[in-house]
């Protein structure tokens, strides 16, 4: 067992750190969750797809530098140590990309993946519905087959930055005829453009007002069949499938907490109190956290590289950062003391509105709870 | 970069685990709580040929090299089987006396490092960097103590106080008796055995948690009320989710201390490790209920243990300032 980098590693760690020197911007970026600062994000994506930083771990030929897991890991730290700004085109990297690596056509793979590594076209993922959150599977948009495609209709929620976003992928009911107790069958997984015909986007703010957020009302919106991915009906289990290997260590990079502890630390040897022993150890718990997840995924990425496949646990990342971010915002606001309450007070205001909701999105912590103590601890499956 | 245990690393750990299984540790336990020695120093005279104990002595002096992964591994087993006993502290012995002789004193490695990687000397030790007490002073047949800059033989101890853990026996040792080095080496490598020392508690700690785990997911899953295994109620469930999630972050922890054998990682390792164990005891508890909180159900062993550990060879405060200042002697 080691924790030695090879020379390879190595090289391209220089090589990113220096990549990103020259070009992390000065000022951080307006907020990507408002129009101006979807825009400049938007841009800034752009700037890292011209010289292959947008999508380490792709093959070269939809844009990236076909590096693994080990690879990406390292370029994550460099990017946050160097401050890089927050993804705008993040959905659509993580969770439809490998999607279409794994379920896709030739066809699609060559026409969608470069504009979404250039941030050219920028994905929103339209999963949840108003009666649909944890229970996704009860989903009641529906695809309706017709002359070439499909018609949607419906209403999608919670999507994220979708009043600025271009696309979007998500699951429709296309046989209402399936049986009530097997609600999981019948779905098709699509994408459409957010301007279709048929198509309203609602703003909704965010906790901070925060516009970005939207609802999606879907009227006989007109889909072809080259925008279905996988067999249509087969939606949840490639939905489900999104190489649940990967997700596990892509969601949430252990980089950017490790970047925002080392912050955290500057941040109280700067200006904590000396004798203030509380808060201290919640700086020290702050620095343990962001090491023990760092080294977790180090050791998934070698299980991983190892020919093992990682399933259930990635639900202990899941709950495990979360938790952890807050914990880390928490404890920046509290160090701030009154200075802690201006919502514009930099990094850590926003920082801390965006981990509040980590326990929610991307399968809500109790689900995950289940999850662990059903596949990982073998204890009796409950009501779902 | 490849930070996974190795299979002759995992098959260390499996053949401790068997042996273990066979030897009836919780037995050796008890006895070992109420003053009875033997079935504990028969588990030892196994651990010592399996070579737990030459886990942190170098080879010229009878030992397998320095080995502070090997240590985590084992100290896993050690933990989840409840082994009785100064372990921690004679490995850590171990530790002290190949440093020293490192640093150029040889003399107290050549005389006293054979016998405690062969296992015929159970040691003890009190360091500045520990607690006030020695663990198992009375079991012990070497007691060594740093105080000073000096390293002694202890020539006895005080009276042994009860622990919470009843198996743990604790006795401040004698400051006097004779004199084996003086000097900054002397504070050096007891700062380096401080470091070992917590780096084997946190592994045991890691143990004693994931052997609390491994029973109480059992119980819940056979335990019925209201007609069903308790083990279906999601309050259940989600209390044992945060349990193993608190387990394995703090295993990464622990095995990256022990690559690195730097003072903050140790330290975060241990009070990690710490945390989660004790919480995998509160979690025990509750969910066996009544019967958990009886000594004569083995349970007991582990959960007074978790609790003990959390303090022995660095506090959660202590660890936690270890974590930001960069190192024993710092801030
Ligand atoms: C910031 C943010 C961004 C989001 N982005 C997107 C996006 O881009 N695209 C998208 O499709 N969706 C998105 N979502 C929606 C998100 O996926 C859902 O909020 C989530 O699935 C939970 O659904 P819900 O909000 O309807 O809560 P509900 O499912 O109604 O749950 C409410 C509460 O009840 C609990 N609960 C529900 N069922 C159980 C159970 N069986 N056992 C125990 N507790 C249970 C939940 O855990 C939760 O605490 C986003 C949400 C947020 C907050």
């Amino acid at each position: 067992m080691d924790l030695d980098f090879t020379a390879g590693e190595g090289e391209f760690r220089q090589r990113a750190r220096a990549w990103l020197a020259g070009h992390v911007p000065g000022q951080p970026l307006p907020s990507l969750e408002t129009r101006e600062g979807f825009a400049a994000h938007r841009a800034w994506e752009g700037e890292l797809a011209a010289d292959r930083w947008s999508v380490v771990s792709w093959p070269e030929e939809y844009g990236g530098q076909g590096v693994d897991i080990v690879k990406w890991l390292v370029f994550e730290e460099e990017y946050f140590a160097a401050g890089g700004p927050g993804r705008v085109s993040q959905n659509g990297i993580n969770l439809l990309a490998p999607t279409l690596f794994d379920f896709g056509t030739d066809e699609q793979r060559a026409r969608i993946l470069p504009p979404m590594a250039s941030g050219e076209v920028i994905w929103a993922q339209a999963w949840s519905e108003p009666e649909s959150g944890s229970d996704l599977a009860s989903l009641r948009s529906t695809a309706r087959r017709t002359e070439g495609g499909w018609l949607i209709s419906g209403q999608k929620t919670w999507s994220s930055r979708a009043a600025f976003a271009d696309r979007a992928f998500g699951l429709f009911r296309s046989d209402p005829a399936v049986d009530a107790a097997k609600p999981h069958r019948g779905l098709t997984y699509l994408m459409f453009p957010l301007d279709a015909d048929g198509v309203t986007v609602r703003p909704i703010g965010r906790l901070d007002g925060k516009p970005a957020f939207a609802e999606l009302f879907l009227d006989d919106v007109f889909v072809p069949d080259d925008d279905v991915i996988g067999e249509p009906g087969q939606g949840w289990r490639i939905a489900m499938s999104t190489t649940g290997n990967e997700r596990g260590l892509t969601l949430r990079s252990p980089g950017r907490f490790v970047a925002t502890a080392d912050r955290l630390v500057r941040q109280w040897r700067a200006h904590g109190g000396p004798g203030d022993t509380a808060l201290r150890d919640r700086v020290a718990d702050a620095v343990i956290g962001a090491r023990a997840y760092q080294l977790f995924t180090w050791a998934n990425a070698s299980r991983f590289a190892a020919g093992e496949t990682i399933g259930a646990e990635s639900s202990l990342n899941k709950v495990f950062w979360s938790e952890y971010d807050i914990a880390l915002h928490e404890t920046a606001l509290d160090l701030l003391g009154a200075e802690g309450e201006l919502a514009d007070g930099g990094d850590w205001a926003e920082g801390y509105v965006f981990s509040l909701a980590g326990p929610i999105y991307a399968g809500t912590n109790e689900i995950q709870r289940d999850i662990i103590a059903e596949r990982l601890l073998g204890l009796p499956k409950g009501r779902r | 970069m490849r930070f996974l245990l190795d299979d002759e690393q995992r098959e260390f750990a499996r053949s401790l685990d068997a042996m273990l299984t066979a030897a009836d540790t919780p037995a050796a336990a008890r006895a070992w709580a109420a003053g009875d020695f033997a079935p504990g120093r028969a588990v030892w005279g196994r651990l010592a040929d399996a070579g737990v104990f030459a886990l942190a002595v170098p080879e010229e002096h009878e030992g397998m090299g320095l080995l502070p992964v090997e240590t985590a591994v084992a100290f896993v087993e050690l933990g989840r089987h409840a082994v009785p006993g100064p372990v921690v502290e004679t490995v850590a012995a171990g530790a002290l006396l190949s440093r020293l002789a490192g640093l150029g004193d040889a003399a107290p490695a050549k005389r006293l490092l054979p016998s405690l990687a062969s296992g015929d000397a159970v040691t003890t030790l009190a360091l500045p960097e520990g607690g006030p007490f020695a663990l198992d002073a009375d079991a012990a047949t070497l007691r060594l103590t740093a105080t000073g800059g000096e390293l002694r033989l202890a020539s006895g101890h005080a009276r042994v106080e009860r622990s919470l853990d009843p198996v743990r026996r604790l006795a401040r040792l004698r400051p006097d008796g004779e004199l084996l080095a003086s000097g900054p080496s002397v504070t050096e490598a007891s700062r380096y055995a401080a470091d070992w020392a917590s780096l084997a508690t946190a592994a045991q700690a890691l143990g004693v948690g994931l052997a609390l785990l491994d029973r109480t997911v059992a119980y819940v899953k056979q335990r019925t009320q209201f007609g069903t295994p308790i083990g279906g109620f999601q309050a259940v469930k989600h209390r044992l989710a945060d349990v193993l999630i608190g387990l394995e972050f703090a295993r990464p922890l622990l095995y990256g201390a022990a690559l690195t054998l730097k003072t903050p990682d140790v330290a975060a390792a241990k009070a990690a490790a710490g945390e989660a164990a004790y919480g995998a005891a509160r979690a025990a508890l509750q969910l066996h209920g009544a019967i958990g909180y009886t000594a004569e159900y083995d349970l007991s062993l582990w959960l007074t243990k978790a609790r003990a550990l959390r303090s022995a060879w660095g506090s959660p405060g202590e660890c936690r300032r270890l974590v930001l200042s960069g190192g024993r002697g710092v801030g």
